[in-house]
C-alpha cells in the first residue's frame, strides 16, 4: 500500500471537477508546479462527499491553486492526518492554505 | 458482593451523566462524526469543568495527584463516559486526562522526573509498543524486536504494529527481546519518539475512527541502559499487569456504548410506525429491546463483579476475562438490534449507531480476543498444565 497520495493530478476547473461521485475521501489541491497548498477531506458531514467540498474549494478561489487529486477513503479521518503529517515531516510546514490546523497537535510519520 | 451505588458514588455517576449529556453530547453536532478530539478551547474549558468536578486523572493514583476512586466506580464513570458518538475509543474526548500508561509508576525517581510527572501534568504524550506484526496477544513468544547491549546503551531493531498514539507522542515504551524465547527474555524500555532510528511508517486505517493505530519502525535505535523500565528481562511483568487491570474499564466503555445506543432504540421504536403502528408493539421489535435489556444488564453485573474483586484485593484475573469476553460480545449485538431497529437511519453518519457498530467489533480483537479471553478462562478452570 502506497502511504504517499499518489493518484495523478487532475485540471481543477469546474468541468472535471462535475465529474466526481459524492463519495467520502481525502483530496489535495496543488499549484503548476506540482506543490501540495492544501490537504482536506470530504467527511461524513459534507452534503456532497468530494464534489461537494472540491466545488466549495473552487468557489473560494484560492490563489495558485490550479489542480487536484482525490483518493475514495472512508477512513478519511485518519488518512487525512496522515497526509498531513507526511507533508508536515517532509517540508517543516503545513501547506500553505491548511490554515484550519492546529500544527502543534500533529505528530510525524516518516514513511521513507 | 452488595452493588448497590454509595451516595458518593450516585453524585459522581449523576455529575458526570450531566457533563456528557449538557457539555459532550451538544458538541458533537458541530464535529464531523468520525471526529476525535475537540477544538482546543473546547478541550481546555470542559478540562477545567472536570478538574472542579475532582475527576481529573482518574486513572492516576492519589499519591500522585488523582482521584482516589475504587476500580467499582471507576467502571460506573467508565459507563457514563462512553455514551456519546466517539465515547467508545474517545471518552468524553479526553478530558478526564486521557490514558496513562501505569507502568511508568513503576519507574525510577529519576525516570518519574522525566517521563512520568509530564506525562501526568497533561505536557507530554506517551504509547505503549508492545504488539509487532508477528501477534500481540502472545507477546512472550511473538515480540521478535530485538535490543542488543552496547556498552551503556542498547541499539533496538524490529517493527511494532497496532500502536496507539505514537505519532503524535513525545515518549513511550517499546518492549524488545534482550534474552533468548520466552517471558524472561522481554524488557521494557523508555524510548523518546524524536531520537534516530525511531520512525512512524503510516498510520494503519481500521474501522476505529478514533486512536488510530500507527506501524513503527525501528533501526538501530540507541537506548540508554537508564531507560529501562523495571529490570531487564521484566518486561512480560509489566505488560501483563497492564493487559489483566485494564479490561475491566475497557469492558465498561462497552457497556455505556450499549446502554445510549438501546435508549435510542426504545425512543424510535415508538415514534417510528409501519403498516399503521408502532414498531414498539411489534413482537419482533419488543424481543430485541427485551435481549438489549438482559445483555446490558448482564455486562453490567459481570464488570461490577470483577472490579469489587479487585477492589476487595482479590484475584480478579477469571473475571475480568470473562467481562471483557462479554461486553465486546454483547455491546455489538446490542448496537446491531439497534440499528437493525433504526432502519436505514442505523447505517447512516446522520446517527452515531454506525461509528459504534464499526468501532465495536475491533473490541473483539483489542486487549487480548475473544479467543484469547477464553484461554485465559480456561487456562483457571482447569489448571496451569493445560499450557
Amino acid at each position: 500500500m502506497t502511504v504517499r497520495l499518489s493518484k495523478p493530478w487532475r485540471p481543477f476547473d469546474h468541468a472535471t471537477v462535475a465529474t466526481l461521485t459524492g463519495h467520502l475521501g481525502v483530496y489535495e489541491l496543488g499549484n503548476t508546479a506540482g506543490d501540495v497548498l492544501y490537504i482536506g477531506a470530504a467527511g461524513g458531514r459534507s452534503r456532497f462527499g468530494l464534489k461537494g467540498q472540491l466545488m466549495d474549494r473552487l468557489a473560494a478561489d484560492l490563489d495558485g491553486a490550479c489542480c487536484f487529486r482525490v483518493e475514495v477513503n472512508m477512513a478519511y479521518h485518519s488518512r487525512r492526518i496522515e497526509l498531513l503529517e507526511i507533508y508536515l515531516n517532509d517540508h517543516g510546514q503545513l501547506p500553505i492554505y491548511n490554515t484550519d490546523v492546529d500544527e502543534s497537535r500533529l505528530g510525524r510519520v516518516r514513511p521513507g | 458482593m452488595d452493588l448497590a451505588l454509595t451516595d458518593e458514588q450516585r453524585l459522581i455517576i449523576d455529575q458526570v451523566r450531566r457533563f456528557v449529556r449538557e457539555e459532550i453530547i451538544p458538541l458533537e453536532d458541530d464535529l464531523d462524526p468520525d471526529a476525535d478530539e475537540l477544538p482546543g478551547e473546547q478541550f481546555e474549558r470542559l478540562v477545567a469543568i472536570v478538574k472542579d468536578m475532582g475527576l481529573y486523572g482518574l486513572d492516576t493514583p492519589p499519591e500522585y495527584g488523582g482521584p482516589d476512586i475504587d476500580l467499582v466506580t471507576r467502571s460506573l464513570i467508565a459507563i457514563e463516559c462512553s455514551q456519546h458518538r466517539a465515547g467508545l475509543y474517545a471518552p468524553c474526548y479526553y478530558t478526564f486526562g486521557g490514558a496513562r500508561q501505569a507502568q511508568l509508576f513503576e519507574a525510577t525517581e529519576e525516570q518519574k522526573q522525566k517521563y512520568l510527572y509530564p506525562m501526568l501534568r497533561g505536557e507530554k504524550r506517551v504509547f505503549f509498543g508492545l504488539s509487532e506484526p508477528s501477534g500481540g496477544s502472545d507477546p512472550a513468544r511473538a515480540i521478535q524486536t530485538r535490543a542488543v547491549r552496547d556498552g551503556d546503551d542498547w541499539i533496538l531493531n524490529g517493527t511494532k504494529l497496532w500502536i496507539s498514539g505514537a505519532d503524535r507522542a513525545d515518549y513511550g515504551l517499546l518492549f524488545a527481546r534482550t534474552g533468548g524465547p520466552g517471558r524472561s527474555g522481554v524488557t521494557a524500555f523508555i524510548v523518546e519518539t524524536d531520537w534516530p532510528g525511531f520512525n512512524i511508517a503510516r498510520i494503519v486505517h481500521t474501522l476505529r475512527s478514533a486512536k488510530y493505530a500507527t506501524e513503527i519502525h525501528i533501526d538501530n535505535l540507541r537506548v540508554p541502559h537508564a531507560n529501562i523500565l523495571g529490570s531487564e528481562g521484566g518486561g512480560f511483568a509489566i505488560a501483563n499487569d497492564r493487559l489483566s487491570r485494564q479490561r475491566i474499564p475497557y469492558a465498561a466503555e462497552c457497556i455505556g456504548v450499549a446502554v445510549k445506543a438501546n435508549e435510542m432504540a426504545v425512543a424510535y421504536s415508538k415514534i417510528r410506525e409501519t403498516f399503521g403502528a408502532a414498531l414498539a408493539s411489534r413482537q419482533g421489535i419488543q424481543w430485541m429491546l427485551v435481549e438489549n435489556e438482559i445483555d446490558i444488564r448482564m455486562m453490567r453485573w459481570l464488570v461490577l463483579d470483577a472490579a469489587f474483586r479487585a477492589d476487595q484485593g482479590e484475584s480478579f484475573r477469571t473475571e475480568s476475562a470473562i467481562a471483557k469476553l462479554q461486553c465486546a460480545e454483547l455491546a455489538s449485538k446490542v448496537i446491531d438490534r439497534s440499528m437493525q431497529i433504526h432502519g436505514g437511519l442505523g447505517v447512516a453518519k446522520d446517527l452515531p449507531l454506525e461509528r459504534w457498530f464499526r468501532e465495536m467489533r475491533i473490541r473483539r480483537i483489542g486487549e487480548g480476543p475473544s479467543e484469547v479471553q477464553k484461554h485465559v478462562i480456561a487456562r483457571d478452570i482447569l489448571g496451569a498444565g493445560l499450557r
